[in-house]
């Protein structure tokens, strides 16, 4: 199962730091799945169906270019930190 | 690992290939030369006609009344038009695919000012004419009535109480559970009425532990001024909406998709209605990734019948009316053990984002730390609004001034442990599968590669000796970026490639991308002949911005060629009668497995394409992921005067993980730029402001840029780590080797004068009162 690290706005929606360990090959699955554990979490990261604007995915340290859709392995690691733009 | 043979660029690699990594001709060259290149300043469509932007001369003002009466009258006077003539737009932040978030209103408001000027040079109106002479007069025939209000300049100032507010709507953010953006739908209550527009932060471990675990802490606190990117090329935008509807815009940008997007949006119509025509760009740096006048030069444009509208800024104008980076005010705690260990960081950063939010303080925080493995950080930031231009990118946004606070104190950590300070950023580096404070782990870094590297040259085994006179080291970090891009590559009848890509050229973009076409199908670049298409010619294309076009526009590149490749192996196939599996295309010619006789070059075969079914085209649309970070160690020496306080640059020599150097003097030429503008933010540049908040050195003569003059030649490493993501290992290069400097040189001179600078700029008034403190 793969570890989804908390960023403090899901922190701050489910009241509950840290990370929680969630089933499911891909980040839509990974969602779902996390917001039955903490209902209310998913508002953190999506907004009609897509990862929210302005957040990025990063599977294992790789910043994930196709939001939901991105695949994930048995034991990655989550995280969900604001998408960062360039110069 | 190449054994190093220094010279002033090196280039230590780990993979060779036949085009990938040469020297190549540039394909801009000649035009670039020869002034044969068209800059957006070049452009002169039929009936063109002058459009001039009046702007506030108060940084902080209600705005009572405009009347423009006057200046209708005058003759030539063709429209004017006000924040009246645009569409009101929600403050719901959007996406618009670029990477960072866009709030319409206060975009618009910063294009524009509505109600309230937020800057001195902000636009107010602007006014359309057939000369510009008789715009310029009609600008001084507007009448403005203002209700004058006291500024506030710095972030540090802007968060304190009674502090005069720029946004009565604006709600500091905190979580999403509140309207994105950060707008309320009403004027706030005075007591709830704030400047900070984000608050946030990152944690990892428990600090308090780790400072207990510390058996030295030292605390730091910097303070930066706003710096311009400094680009050569003034902005021109030149607009015609057509009687149908539909608008043409020429313009000097890093994303000509990014001003079709975000000039649809302020005028309110589909993106669809814009054709976005990509001119030269005489530089940008971050700063031409968002519009200005475009939407201005649009409206005038339609109320005046059609006509094309030309506005071309003045200096002046670039420096009061663009985005500059951000004003910070930067603290950091930093504890390690004795044996050298970096136990705990805790870090507070208050970037000024200008008359808007969105200061690069998101990025700052997430760079900070990462080139350190540390187990316990607290890390917070604050956007804060501020009396000057909106802060807009500049290379590694948000970085370079979080490393010059982390990187002075890593350096005073390391002088207090009496550990070399090379060493003692090895012993702490990150490598692959270090956790950064924000959370993820890094997957394959050159970090300390870029350390070695620096240990290993002559620079460093230099002694530099006199009085006066001291050697700074720092490191930095940049994520890099990716995004959509597109690439469409036509195989011509005399064996050369048409390449259409949609990556504005800023930094040499259209020949290394070229190359990497080149690489896949076995030719020459210089077979390749590359352009920038318009948005209604080629895919989206996210912007040239986040050291991005080579590895995303690179990878299209790469795809399309191989797109290329499995049709001419297909061909040869159908014209020899063959299986497609009998066919091997090797180094630019195509041959049969078994049968020497059947052999064709590419040149040959695409002579033959026409008559054998038909032109080939190649094309590839890609949003990759990993681009792959940067990192990068400079050494620099510096000499100070004590006499004047002047700092002179006796010797830099910056190294950098650039994955593969697919153009190496490229590279080089990133490296340097960036070594040089950074050099440049630490010792001279600053927006110097009055108390009125009026910028007093809006000119290059004034605004102090290093020139080749001013800096010795300054030495290059290309590190190779390979970015895996990468079919040639790219990463990003164009940003990272500006990270560094600032603290590199405060490093120096506290070595040569025995004081720790902590404010920018380092310049000649500022050691010599450093200097004075020591007697």
């Amino acid at each position: 199962m793969a570890i989804v690290w908390f960023n403090q706005e899901m922190r701050q929606a489910t009241g509950y730091s840290g990370s929680a360990t969630v089933e499911g090959t891909s980040i839509r699955a990974i969602v779902a799945n996390l917001e039955k554990l903490h209902p209310g979490i998913s508002e953190a990261i999506l907004y009609e169906g897509d990862i929210l604007p302005g957040l990025s995915v990063i599977i294992d340290g790789n910043v994930g270019s196709i939001g939901v859709l991105e695949k994930v392995g048995e034991d990655s690691e989550v995280h969900f930190l604001p998408a960062l733009g360039g110069g | 690992m190449l054994k190093p043979d220094y010279k002033s660029n090196i280039v230590l690699s780990e993979t060779e290939y036949e085009t990938v990594g040469k020297r190549v001709k540039r394909h801009d060259a000649t035009d670039k030369v020869t002034g044969a290149a068209n800059y957006s300043a070049d452009v002169h469509p039929a009936g063109y006609i002058h459009g001039k932007i009046l702007r506030s001369p108060h940084a902080h003002a209600i705005i009572n009344k405009i009347d423009t009466s006057k200046a209708l009258e005058l003759p030539g006077v063709t429209a004017i038009v006000t924040s009246e003539d645009f569409p009101n737009l929600n403050g719901l932040a959007v996406d618009l695919g670029e990477g960072a978030m866009q709030n319409p209103m206060f975009l618009s408001n910063f294009c524009i000012a509505k109600d309230k000027v937020l800057f001195k040079g902000h636009a107010v109106a602007g006014v359309a004419a057939t000369s510009k002479l008789i715009a310029e007069q009609a600008l001084e025939l507007i009448k403005v009535d203002y209700e004058v209000l006291k500024p506030v300049l710095r972030p540090e100032e802007a968060i304190k109480p009674n502090a005069p507010i720029l946004h009565e709507k604006l709600v500091t953010i905190h979580s999403t559970t509140i309207r994105a953006g950060g707008v309320s739908a009403d004027n706030l209550p005075k007591d709830q009425q704030t400047n900070i527009a984000n608050k946030f932060e990152f944690g990892l471990g428990d600090i308090e532990i780790g400072f207990k675990e510390a058996d030295i802490i030292v605390e730091k606190e910097t303070k930066t001024e706003a710096v311009h990117q400094g680009y050569i090329e003034p902005q021109t935008s030149t607009v015609r909406w057509g009687a149908d509807g539909y608008l043409t815009m020429w313009t000097s940008s890093q994303g000509h998709f990014a001003m079709r997007d975000l000039t649809a949006m302020l005028l309110g119509i589909p993106q669809s209605k814009i054709k976005s025509i990509q001119m030269e760009i005489g530089g940008g740096f971050g700063g031409k990734t968002i519009v200005y006048s475009e939407p201005i030069a649009a409206m005038l444009s339609k109320k005046s019948g059609g006509s094309p509208v030309k506005i071309t800024l003045t200096r002046t104008e670039v420096f009061e009316g663009t985005g500059p980076t951000s004003a910070t005010n930067v603290k950091v705690k930093l504890g390690a053990k004795f044996n050298g260990k970096i136990t705990a960081v805790e870090a507070k950063l208050y970037y000024g984002s200008g008359a808007f939010p969105g200061s690069p303080v998101l990025p700052g925080a997430r760079c900070m730390t990462a080139p350190y493995e540390i187990p316990n950080a607290h890390i917070e930031g604050y956007d804060i609004c501020t009396n000057l231009p909106k802060s807009t990118a500049y290379r590694a946004p948000g970085s370079p001034t979080a490393a010059f606070a982390m990187e002075i104190a890593v350096d005073e950590l390391a002088e207090q442990l009496g550990i070399e300070p090379l060493e003692f950023r090895a012993m702490n580096g990150s490598r692959e599968g270090s956790r950064q404070a924000t959370g993820p782990v890094f997957s394959k870094i050159g970090f300390l590669e870029t350390l070695q590297a620096a240990k290993e040259h002559d620079h460093y085994k230099s002694k530099l000796e006199g009085s006066y006179r001291g050697r700074g080291i720092a490191s930095g970090f940049w994520f890099n970026g990716s995004g959509p891009s597109s690439a469409i590559a036509s195989v011509t009848a005399d064996g050369t490639i048409n390449l259409v890509e949609g990556s504005p050229d800023i930094g040499g973009s259209r020949t290394v991308v070229s190359m990497q076409l080149a690489e896949v199908l076995g030719i020459d670049s210089a077979n390749i002949k590359p352009s920038i298409g318009d948005t209604d010619t080629i895919g989206f294309t996210s912007v040239t911005g986040g050291s991005g076009v080579a590895f995303k526009t690179g990878i299209a590149c790469y795809e399309a060629g191989l797109d290329i490749k499995r049709q001419m192996i297909e061909r040869a196939a159908k014209i020899w009668d063959v299986q497609t599996n009998e066919v091997e295309y090797e180094n630019g010619e195509l041959k049969h497995s078994s049968d020497s006789q059947l052999r064709m070059s590419f040149k040959e075969l695409a002579g033959k394409l026409n008559a054998t079914g038909g032109p080939i085209i190649g094309r590839a649309t890609v949003s990759p992921g990993s681009p792959g970070n940067a990192f990068a160690t400079h050494i620099v020496d510096v000499e100070v005067d004590p006499d004047t306080g002047k700092v002179t640059i006796l010797r830099y020599t910056s190294i950098q993980d650039a994955g593969k150097a697919i153009h190496p003097t490229y590279v080089e030429g990133q490296m340097q730029g960036g070594v040089a503008q950074g050099i440049g933010w630490a010792l001279n540049e600053e927006y110097f402001y009055n108390e009125e908040g009026a910028m007093m050195n809006a000119s290059f003569l004034d605004y102090r840029m290093p020139t080749a003059l001013d800096l010795p030649m300054l030495d290059t490493v290309i590190v190779e780590v390979s970015n895996p993501s990468h079919p040639y290992g790219v990463r990003g290069v164009g940003e990272v080797c500006i990270v560094p400097p600032l603290a590199a040189l405060s490093n120096a001179i506290k070595q040569a004068i025995g004081v720790r600078l902590t404010q920018l700029p380092m310049n000649p008034i500022r050691v010599l009162e450093a200097i004075e403190s020591t007697k």
